[in-house]
Formats: structure tokens, sequence, C-alpha cells
């Protein structure tokens, strides 16, 4: 009887590998040419209209994979690096940015629409990823609090170890949040390689609070927000007060929060699009990145992502001009060296302010 | 003839293997090549020990400890649901099921607007008390996970034990208390041990629940807790460490399936089987004052855990919280959902998530129902029985990061999944709920006698006969509790989908998420309304469910 079992196990087995590679050897033929796949992250948005506009234009399909956040897309690019999924990746950031070049996943090319972005945001001199937007991780404080508290709101890192602002302030934990890494980031490009520790030291004995991630901070340990929260400061996006007031159950006249913009209080993370190795549609794949790169996308972004256009021309919604605070002089670190240093830095922040 | 019967018989055994290799064993195998081939630098990275045995101590501890929780709290309501009638029974039935298909971030949201640090517990304690500082503070603890996994998981105890016990036939234990056992020894000597397989069964999927635990510890625990679970997915995601998640990922389901091994290895030896109790003669309304009052105090208990948060979340999808403090009745929470205010392209109609995420319960319901019958069922006569079905529960304690980006390497390619990418949702959601199903299941099967069976192949039934005539009618409480089980953690699954979901095919859960992705009132609201819509598909389902597969037993 258990000889009997084993061999239809075995048959099965064989039907089912077959089945298997049959699906897999008809690939080729049924794949159809006009359709571009954009792979990316979850966090993607863009309307109905403008995509419609490309498609119609050239007559393509354009399909869009999301998963995950940005670290798990990109792994997942990564790992299928020799048979890609799609033809674009969107949503490699500069924290994560040498890795991806390292891994060798993109081809270059040099958009003519380049000429319209600010160099500061081109990362890569052989253009294998192009910059389409940037925001910038700020911290944000509920306006009312500090009013009714009579409490000045404080402009640089150093004034958040000042006695007055203990327990006030929430920040997300670098090893499970892109704010939160982008947060330390900022602090290591204020304080230094040597000097970040020492700071996140003391920030841990003004008593600062450490959540998980993004979500938590803000819905549950901010004050300003839905969750009436304890904490009147929270690391989140420059960007938030105008999404307070575009999404907010009641019309607001201003927005209930606003962004701390002092000398490297923000860290600023740019979004890059690449055309994958091994893509049958290039040309295709080109006419996509030009498009992104272009005013009518440009400007659909601000109001979809909640972040800035990194082509020059296009304009800024009203909401973006009127609620939003600009950081002049946000961080900056070489995204090699974030490379090189990431993990080494999250896990000594972790045994200063977790242990 | 009879021989061609038998052959088929074990050819339909064979599909819930074959599923599994495909499915299961097929990704993994190739995520683990990919995983390994960094093994020999991973090898000698410094302190590699201490960053497995950290999350892996921790891990067993507070599975562990919320084990024993859940059992404390989980037998009194098993006892309850399976001996008395009471008015609105459904319905607390309902409540206790319920979290199990909640997404963290609502139940983080849930717990904190209640027992927050402005929630309304504290809030009302610092006025009453005149406090100056809320006395409840159990956000980012070790006591708030528990708390947590005994919210989610005591359904399922409740569920499993409270099936079997429902159907234990009372003739033994009136025998004993003729022969003048008291209401303790009945339990201990009688009711326990004929309850042994399912109550095994129950601890071990609450302890696979417990252990490979992840939105709870990451988002109620905070940041100084870390299991496994949440180890894999740091590594893979953020560190894009493939070989320490692959690492990280053996070791969770080599200790899977050891503790599997371990609960279920003499779970056969002196099993007691049993005529069911088909007449419900166990049922009752509460009788004695006793039995009131223990009624009266369990539903407050219930009331008070799991309805509790439950309403809030209704409350705050009704209500909007002026900038002042006072409340305002308001149903745009509801309309908004129905409008793409930016036309954006990724807009998800409730719609359209409703009716994905319930094609994909139904599916998966079907799937893991029916090889989960041949699974359970040719099991019972499989040698080396404990070992396959430690085998089974595998998946359970697989991280569903690693089997997530499995599939992504391992079925993308192929053209039908090309076609249809929605296919392979069900399929993973299948995973999950195939080995609920199939634990449920056996000791149901387990405790019908063997000589029933004997007879009816004696008579010249064949295996599919005595299978569908005298297998199916006993087991069906059992069959109700794994048909549920698979229908909502489909219907409230999240990690896989966010792997595998296109955009064009959203979950209620996968909504949620987007939803609560960005500030403003608004989403928060929507966030809370699509919650409180899945709360009451779910209960719905579970009464419509109930009373499908139970319809001709009341007749």
């Amino acid at each position: 009887m258990k000889k009997q079992i084993s061999r239809t196990m075995v048959l099965s087995a064989i039907a089912a590998m077959l089945l298997l590679s049959a699906c897999q050897s008809s690939t080729a033929e049924t794949t159809e040419p006009r359709t571009l796949t954009v792979l990316t992250h979850d966090s993607f948005a863009i309307s109905e209209a403008v995509i419609a506009q490309f498609e119609e234009e050239n007559d393509v399909k354009v399909e869009f994979i999301f998963s995950g956040d940005a670290g798990g897309a990109l792994n997942k690019v990564i790992l299928t690096k020799d048979a890609p999924l799609g033809d674009v990746f969107y949503g490699v950031d500069n924290t994560f940015l040498s890795r991806a070049l390292n891994e060798d996943i993109f081809e270059a090319y040099d958009s003519p629409l380049l000429a319209s972005i600010p160099d500061q945001f081109k990362l890569d001199d052989q253009n294998r990823v192009l910059p389409v937007d940037y925001g910038d991780v700020c911290i944000n404080y509920d306006k009312a609090y500090f009013a009714s508290n009579d409490l000045a709101v404080p402009q640089s890192l150093d004034d958040l170890l000042k006695p007055e602002y203990s327990g006030l302030l929430v920040v997300e934990n670098p090893a499970t949040s892109s704010p939160g890494l982008a947060f330390l980031l900022a602090t290591i490009a204020q304080y230094g390689e040597d000097g970040y520790l020492d700071y996140w030291q003391q920030l841990k004995a003004n008593d600062v609070t450490v959540v998980s991630d993004w979500n938590t901070a803000y819905y549950t340990n901010f004050s300003a927000s839905t969750g009436k929260g304890p904490q009147p400061m929270a690391v989140s996006y420059a960007t938030s007060p105008a999404v307070e007031v575009v999404f907010a159950a009641e019309p607001l006249d201003e927005s209930p929060t606003a962004s701390i913009v002092g000398e490297n209080t923000c860290f600023r993370q740019i979004e890059f699009v690449g055309i994958l190795k091994g893509t049958a549609n290039r040309n295709l794949a080109e006419k996509f990145v030009d498009f992104m790169l272009s005013v009518p996308f440009q400007e659909d972004i601000p109001m979809n992502m909640f972040v800035f256009p990194a082509n020059q021309d296009a304009s800024l919604p009203e909401e973006f001009v009127k609620y939003i605070q600009v950081p002049e002089s946000p961080a900056t670190l070489s995204s090699d060296l974030i490379t090189a240093e990431r993990e080494n830095w999250i896990s000594a922040w972790q045994d200063v302010v977790l242990k | 003839m009879r021989n061609t019967r038998r052959k088929l018989f074990y050819f339909l055994g064979a599909i819930p293997i074959v599923y599994l290799l495909i499915f299961y064993t097929l990704p993994l195998g190739i995520i683990f090549e990919k995983a390994f081939e960094g093994f020999q630098t991973l090898l000698q990275t410094s302190g590699l020990l201490q960053k497995l045995g950290r999350p892996l101590a921790f891990t067993l501890y507070q599975a562990g400890l919320s084990v024993i929780l859940t059992v404390l709290v989980g037998f009194p309501i098993a006892y309850l649901f399976s001996h008395f009638h009471f008015k609105g029974k459904k319905l607390f039935q309902a409540a206790v099921t319920l979290p199990f298909i909640l997404p963290t971030v609502v139940v983080a949201a849930a717990l904190n607007s209640l027992i927050g640090p402005s929630g309304w517990l504290n809030l009302a304690l610092i006025h009453i008390f005149d406090l100056a500082s809320p006395p409840i503070q159990i956000m980012n603890s070790l006591e708030i996970i528990l708390l947590a996994h005994i919210f989610y998981n005591t359904s399922i105890f409740v569920r499993v034990v409270g099936a079997a016990w429902a159907q234990l036939e009372t003739e033994q234990e009136q025998a004993a208390r003729t022969l003048g056992a008291g209401v303790w020894q009945r339990f201990w000597f009688i009711t326990l041990p004929l309850l042994k397989q399912s109550i095994l069964s129950a601890i071990l999927m609450v302890f696979l629940f417990d252990f490979t635990s992840f939105g709870v510890i990451l988002m109620l625990g905070g940041p100084s807790f870390s299991t496994l679970e949440v180890e894999i997915y740091l590594q893979t995601t953020q560190m894009l460490n493939l070989p320490l998640a692959g690492l990280l990922s053996v070791i969770q389901m080599g200790i899977t399936f050891f503790i599997s091994w371990f609960i279920l290895r003499d779970s056969h030896t002196g099993i007691v089987t049993f005529l069911p109790d088909i007449k419900n003669e166990r049922m009752q309304k509460a009788a004695s004052g006793k039995q009131k009052i223990l009624l009266i105090l369990l539903l407050t208990f219930i009331f008070l855990f799991f309805v509790l948060p439950e309403l809030s979340l209704f409350f705050r999808s009704f209500i909007f919280i002026e900038t002042d403090g006072t409340f305002k009745f308001t149903l745009d929470f509801y309309k908004e959902l129905f409008h793409n205010v930016h036309g954006s392209l990724f807009y998800i109609s409730p719609f359209t998530a409703l009716k994905n995420s319930l094609t994909y319960a139904l599916i998966t319901t079907l799937i893991a129902g029916l090889l989960g019958i041949i699974a359970a069922y040719g099991l019972l006569n499989a040698r080396k029985s404990k070992v396959l079905r430690a085998l089974v529960l595998l998946p359970l304690g697989t991280s569903s990061v690693t089997l997530g980006l499995g599939f992504l390497l391992a079925f993308p390619r192929l053209s039908l999944f090309q076609k249809y990418p929605q296919i392979l949702i069900p399929i993973a959601h299948t995973l999950v709920a195939l080995p609920v199903v199939i634990n449920t299941l056996y000791p149901a099967f387990a405790s019908i006698p063997a000589n029933l069976r004997a007879a009816a192949g004696n008579l010249g039934a064949s295996p599919m006969k005595v299978l569908q005539k005298i297998d199916l009618p006993l087991i069906r409480n059992s069959l109700l509790v794994g048909a549920l089980y698979a229908f909502i953690l489909s219907l409230g699954e999240f990690g896989a989908t966010s792997f595998l979901t296109r955009p064009e095919y959203p979950t209620m859960p996968t909504a949620i998420y987007r939803y609560l992705s960005l500030p403003g009132s608004l989403n928060y609201g929507q966030a809370m309304a699509t919650s409180c819509i899945l709360l009451t598909l779910c209960t719905f389902s579970m009464l419509l469910i109930e009373r499908f597969m139970l319809k001709d037993k009341r007749s």
C-alpha cells in the first residue's frame, strides 16, 4: 500500500512539473509587445488622466506592479535582475541608490529632459538613474500646543536637547522606518560620524519617544493628528502640513501643523527612475522615462504623492505654496557613504537608544 | 473495480501534497537557493550568534506567555459557548472571532483610542481622580503584546475546543457522576482527556500565530522588541541581507517543525474515540444561580475585552473630533469612500475592494476546505502521521516575507500568472489557511471510532462512500470552524497580499493601509470606515456560513 502511495505521488509531481514547464516555455510567444511594465513601491500614485494620455499617444498599455515599501521593491528588482519582471523601475531613493547601482540593475539613458532638472538632484553621472521627485523628512509640530503653552518652537537639533522640550518628540526606529532613517541621517550630517551617538544619548536623556513606524508616530503619538497622541512633535514629512489641509474632514483655513526647517533638521530624500537592464522595450521605456520627467506628469506628482517635482519648469499647486515650509539647507550625505555605513549606523544607534 | 476505486482514492490523497510541493516547497527552495549563495561570508560575520539568539529567545518567551494566557482566557469562554444557550450568542461568538481579521494598524488605532495615553479610559481616570499624567501606560510594552495576542488568538482556541466540547457525548460524565465523581474530577479525568486532541491542536495553532507574530510586535510592542519574523522582514527589506534572512527563516521553520512534532508527539497514544453527541444534550439554558453569575461575568468580560475595542472603531468612523475636542456626528467618512477626488489611477472603490476580498476569501475557503478534508483524512491512515502533521503546519511557521519573495521569483513569469496575476492571491492565502483547516479537522476525524468505518467497509462501502456517509456528517462542526478560519484568514490577510497584489485588484486591508499611509483626518476616518465595513461584512459572512453549513441540522 505504501508503495502505491509513493508511486502516485511521484507521478503527480512529475505531471505538475510538466505542467509548469509547459507554461514556462509558452511565455515567449504570448508576451504582448505593446505593454510597458513599471515596477514601483506601494506609495506610488498618479492621476488616471495623465497615464491615459501617455497610453493614447504611444498606443501602449502601462502596467504597474507594486511590491511593498521602497526597500522591498528594490530587493525584488535585485533578486530578479537576471530576468527582470518589468521595463522600468521607479522608487529607488538616495538612501538605497548606491546599492542599486552596485547591483547593476539599470541601463544608462541620457534623457533630453534632464536639462530641466537641477544638477543637485542628479546623483549618478552616467544617468543610470534619473531624478523624478524629492521631499524632505522634517519634524512636524502641533501649532496649537506650542501656542497654548506659550512655548517657543525649537529651531535646531541642539534646541531639542533643552529641558523645556523634554518628552515632547516622537521619532521612528531607523531600522524599520524610512523617515526614521532619514532623521538619523540628518543627525549624522549635523554632528558627524563621531558625534551623532552622543547627540542621541542626550536626546534619549531628554525623554525622546521611539516607535517602529511612521503610522504609529503620526496617528498614535502625535498630538496634532486625529489620533490626538501625547507628543506635540513628530518626525514626518515637510509636506504633511499640506496633506492635513487637503485631507481634512472639515475644510481648514490653515494647517494644524508646521515643520521645523532649521539647519540640518530635515533630510532630503530624492526618488529616481531607471530603465531596467534586459528590457525588450527599450524605446518605449525611454519614452516613459521622458514622460515621467515632463511637465504634465511632474505637475501631477505633488497632489498624488505629496513630494516635490524634480523638473524646475513644473509649477506647484496652491496648497504646496501655502502650507509647506521648504528647508533652505536640508541635510545630505553621499549615497556611497550611506550604503557603506547604513547597517553600522543603525545598529550603533539601536545600542545607544533602545538598550 | 474495488482496486481502481482505491487507486482513485490515493490519487486524490496526493493532491494536497502536490499542491504544497508546487506552491510551498518550490518558491521556498528558490529563495533559499538565492539566500545561501552568500552563506559562507555570513558565517564569518561577527556576533552572528547574538544576532540569532536574541530574537529567538524573545520570540519563544512572548509566544509561550501568550499561549498560557490565551488558554486561561479561552477555556472558560469555550465552556460558555459549548454549554449554554443565551440571547445574542451568535453575536458574542462573532465578536470574539472578529479581531482575527483586523489589520494591526486598525487594532493599534482602536487600542489607542481606548487605553492610549489620551484614550478615553485614561482621560476618564485623569478626570475622576484628578491625576497629572495618564495612569495606564502600556503602549510599547510587553503587556500590550500579550494583550493583543489574547485579543487576536483567543477565538481560535474557543472555536476549536468549543466545537469539540459541544459534541462530547454526556454518557461517560453521567456515569461518573452516578459513581460519585465531583465536578473537578469529572472535568479532569473525563472531559479533559476526551478534549485532549482538540486542545493540543488549538494550543499549537495559537502558539504558531504568536510565534510568527509581526504587526503586533512591530506596531504595538515598539522598537525594543524583535521577533524572528520581524528580524526576517528587517533583514529582507531594510538591510537587504538575504543570507541572514534565509538563515533566520530556516531557524523559524525548524522550530515550528520541532514544536509541532513535540506537541503532537503523543497525541495519538491513549486517544479515546467516541460517538459525537449529535443531539446536543450538553447545550442548555443557564438554570442555577451559579451558572447565571458565571454567564454574566463571562459576557461582561467578552464585552469589555472584545466588543469595546470593536465598538470604538465604529464610533470613530461616525465621529469627527473638532479642534476644540467636541464630537460631531458625520457620515462623510463613508460618503467620501466613493469619491475619487484627485482622479487617482489607483483609487480604490469600496465596491471593488469588497468584491475582490470576498472572491479571494471564497476561493480560499473552497480550496483549503477540499484539500483540508482530503489531507486530514489521509493523515489518519498515513504512516508517520505525526511527522506529516508537523510538516503540514510548516507554512504557518514560515515568514510571509520569505514566502512572498519566493512566490515572486517562482511564478510571475509563467504566462498563466502573467495573464491572471490575481490567481496567486487565493493560492497564497490557501497556504496559510490549509494548515489551520487540516489541524482543525484531524482531531475530529481521529475521534470517530474506527469500527464505524470498518462496519461500513464490511458492508461494501468504498473509502469515498465511508468518508461521505460516516465521517463528513460527524465532523461537520469542525469543518465549519475550519472553513470559517480559511475565510477570515483570507479576508484579513495583508502581508502576502501586499507582495503579490496588482493595484487593479486591491483588497479591503490594502485599502485600509493606503488610507493610513497619509496624514489627514479624512484619511483616518476613511480607514476607520473601511475597517467597519470589513467587520460588518465578516460578521454577516460568518453568520451565513454557519447557517449554510448547519442548515439541515435544525430540521
